[in-house]
């Protein structure tokens, strides 16, 4: 899923140099242009079209994962129903909204902390010190390691019984007795946000710091000279300079928190208190294996994630038009 | 989607195509509980030496929340990866459709001397589509030692147990066991949850969830009673932690000397009673407790191995499913792990009482085990069973009351059966 970066000035209108106001050139240039979408094209709608399609289909029948044989068409059973008095179907469901508040939650508390923190890391990062670049190396390695293997070490480590962190905060006597971090419904939430903002700070970081190193130094010995607070500084120049770095980190890291699966099923598995909107589906999918069920869970989790990216690029386009009168 | 459950099945694929010299003939999926691997690899080795053919164990998840959803991947996409499957008491009926007809290829005796509601459960459609292996009961472990020492009688009753696991807790820690705790169980939210649940409120008079005409019947002030009653456990006689055991954290408990009391299968008898084990010798096993009025309770578990109807060597792999569920086989794995036997003539064994004597005085509790209602709720039992430990755990973590969890499970119960039973 790529997506387009808003540039961050309005692009002057130029007049078209000659060769483009010949229309057969200009044609021939669209056809090779196209000649080289093709094969993305093809390659996307069958890894990323057809199954969406499939799963748009199976959301309205009621297939079953234990007979795939030919299921029946149901309408929009799946999504909403009344029946004898009574709501049915996802949008009915208390446990799918609890999962939707959850991944919302989850996205905007996770995603705010790792900007603030990313924002941290490349600020010390990009100051001038001695072995910089062992430390640039050494900050990437949580991003390096696959979520399932680090989520599963968090795991272990957060154990109440056998637990390094639990043994350590007693150790300090912080805490008396050993806590439950992923079982007690209290603390699960936050371990699974401070996992994934230790896993995914460097991401930011890493986007943050590349648009520090292209700032122009002038600025800032202007700065210098005026004598004006570091502070002041950094949100009166730096911030609204870095500002279009930070929005690409944020929408990355907000479309990958929307879907986020892994670190929340190998830390707390199916419970309700820290459920997403993808464990949802895959325990209606995969555990009571009703395939129909599942895939309206799935297509509804797409419609979200759609409906967020537009949002974003919309918002992101009037700020242009705001910035650039 | 898949991402994470299929690395287990691609691990399986590479073992099994690592060249056609050394390949299986066939690759069987064992439970790992305790010690079910080493003895299911014991009884493969054993018809591989008397038929010569070769066979890959591959270990599976211990939870069978978790293994339930890694066979359905498997069978759905047709994967000829796995030929036999140890299969869960409930699960007959979800994977049937995948699941070949034994009667078929070992002929119509298949299952004769088996305990007949075994072969009826895993008997779908008029076909047998597991054979049973060895079967399970809730039953009650206590410290015969600690009981004596204080001077009490092997508790009848939940109150009886409560009171008992109170006192002598509070004196071993006085006498500095800090550690010690009155009562361990499974309470982790998944199937073992259920089994336990199930046992406190049929033991309480308050049904099975849902009776055998498919009508729901947990909304009673019984059933309600006796999830409060669980609830009033935690942080008293059972560790906090408890929330988050299966069976192996509970025996690591019991067996380490830090509880009085223990809910867990049969399987647990034969660790506790091993070499370096902390509470050799001082172990008795008993019926569950039961409450007021009604009886003792005992949720029917237990496993049965069961052919891929995509396997390659179908009828090769019956013949070992036929091998490992025979008398010779049962009575070791009787004998050697404590694993209850399908086979009625293996309860007057000499050998098999003198290993484990429970399996005489409890019998009675093995053949009138309650069922957990999969055969009425059919295919949405993993639903039914998700909704009610849910609701459970959410009582045990004192999130609501019984009576609020029992109105609210009969009301999300009435969603899932309008939909599928």
């Amino acid at each position: 899923m790529s997506t387009p970066v808003t540039e961050s000035a309005p692009i002057p209108a130029r007049p078209l140099p000659a060769h483009y106001r010949s229309t057969k050139v200009r044609r021939q240039r669209v056809r090779a242009a196209w000649y080289f979408l093709t094969p993305m094209l093809v390659t996307l709608s069958m890894v990323a079209g057809w199954p969406l399609l499939r799963t748009l289909y199976f959301s309205f029948t009621d297939a079953s994962l234990s007979d795939m044989g030919d299921p029946l068409f149901i309408g929009l059973e799946n999504y909403l129903v009344y029946d004898n008095g009574r709501w049915f179907g996802v949008l009915a469901d208390p446990t799918w909204w609890q999962a939707v508040w959850n991944t919302a939650y989850f996205s905007v508390v996770s995603v705010s902390l790792e900007v603030v923190f990313g924002v941290i890391v490349a600020l010390i990062l990009n100051a001038e010190f001695k072995g910089r670049t062992l430390v640039r190396a050494a900050v990437l390695i949580p991003w390096a390691i696959p979520t399932i293997v680090s989520a599963q070490m968090w795991a272990w480590m957060l154990n109440d019984q056998f637990g390094i962190i639990n043994h350590l905060l007693m150790t300090f006597g912080i805490i008396a007795s050993p806590i439950a971090w992923t079982a007690d419904a209290s603390y699960s939430m936050w371990a699974v946000i401070m996992v994934d903002v230790w896993k995914t700070t460097p991401f930011v970081a890493l986007l943050v710091l590349a648009a520090l190193q292209m700032l122009p130094k002038d600025c800032y010995e202007a700065a210098e000279v005026d004598g004006i607070h570091p502070v002041r500084v950094f949100f009166k120049v730096t911030l609204p300079l870095i500002t279009p770095a930070l929005m690409v980190a944020v929408i990355f890291r907000l479309l990958d928190a929307l879907r986020v699966f892994d670190v929340i099923y190998v830390l707390t598995s199916n419970s309700t208190s820290t459920m997403s909107m993808s464990v949802y589906a895959r325990q209606q999918l995969v555990e009571f294996q009703d395939v129909g069920y599942g895939s309206a869970a799935s297509t509804l989790l797409f419609l979200i994630i759609a409906l967020a990216t537009v949002a974003y690029l919309y918002l992101g386009r009037k700020q242009l038009q705001l910035g650039g009168e | 989607m898949f991402k994470k459950s299929l690395i287990p099945t691609l691990v399986v694929a590479g073992a099994a195509s690592l060249g056609h010299a050394q390949a299986a003939d066939l690759t069987i999926s064992c439970g790992a509980v305790g010690a079910e691997l080493q003895l299911c690899q014991q009884g493969v080795q054993a018809w591989e030496e008397k038929t010569g053919h070769s066979v890959d164990v591959v270990s599976t998840p211990n939870s069978s929340t978790e293994r339930l959803s890694l066979y359905q991947q498997i069978l759905s996409a047709n994967s000829t990866d796995i030929d036999v499957m140890q299969i869960d008491v409930v699960w007959p009926g979800l994977l049937a459709n995948h699941l070949l007809d034994l009667r078929e290829v070992l002929g119509d005796d298949a299952g004769a001397g088996h305990f007949p509601a075994i072969v009826e459960n895993n008997t779908i459609d008029d076909r047998l589509v597991a054979i049973p292996w060895f079967t399970d009961a809730g039953v009650l472990y206590y410290r015969a030692d600690l009981l004596e020492q204080y001077g009490h009688e092997v508790p009848e009753t939940w109150e009886e147990l409560t009171e008992i696991a109170r006192e002598i807790q509070d004196a071993e820690r006085e006498a500095g066991n800090d550690r010690m705790h009155g009562f361990v169980f499974q309470g982790r939210a998944y199937e073992g949850l259920t089994c336990n649940a199930l046992e406190w409120v049929a033991s309480h008079g308050g049904g099975t969830i849902v009776d055998s005409e498919g009508e729901i019947t947990i909304d009673n002030p019984q059933a309600a009673a006796a999830l409060d009653r669980a609830a009033s456990w935690i942080g008293e006689i059972a560790p906090d932690g408890v929330l988050n055991y299966t069976e192996e954290e509970a025996r690591g408990v019991f067996q380490g000397g830090n509880a009085v009391f223990m809910r867990n299968w049969p399987y647990a008898w034969a660790l506790a009673q091993s070499e370096g084990s902390e509470v050799r010798g001082k172990v008795g096993v008993t019926q569950l407790p039961y409450s007021g009025e009604s009886s003792s309770a005992a949720t029917l578990g237990g496993w049965n191995l069961a052919v891929s109807r995509y396997s390659e060597n179908a009828e090769l792999a019956a013949e070992l499913v036929a091998f490992l569920t025979s008398e010779d086989e049962q009575k070791r794995r009787a004998i050697e792990g404590a694993y209850n036997p399908t086979l009625e003539s293996l309860y007057q064994d000499d050998e098999v009482l003198e290993a484990v004597p429970f399996f005489g005085e409890l019998y009675e509790t093995f053949v009138n085990a309650v069922a957990r209602p999969s055969a009425p709720t059919g295919d949405a039992y993993g639903r039914v069973s998700n909704a009610f430990f849910s609701a459970t755990h959410d009582v045990l973590s004192g999130n609501r009351s019984g009576e609020q969890a029992v109105s609210d499970l009969d009301r999300e119960l009435a969603r899932i059966k309008r939909r599928n039973w």
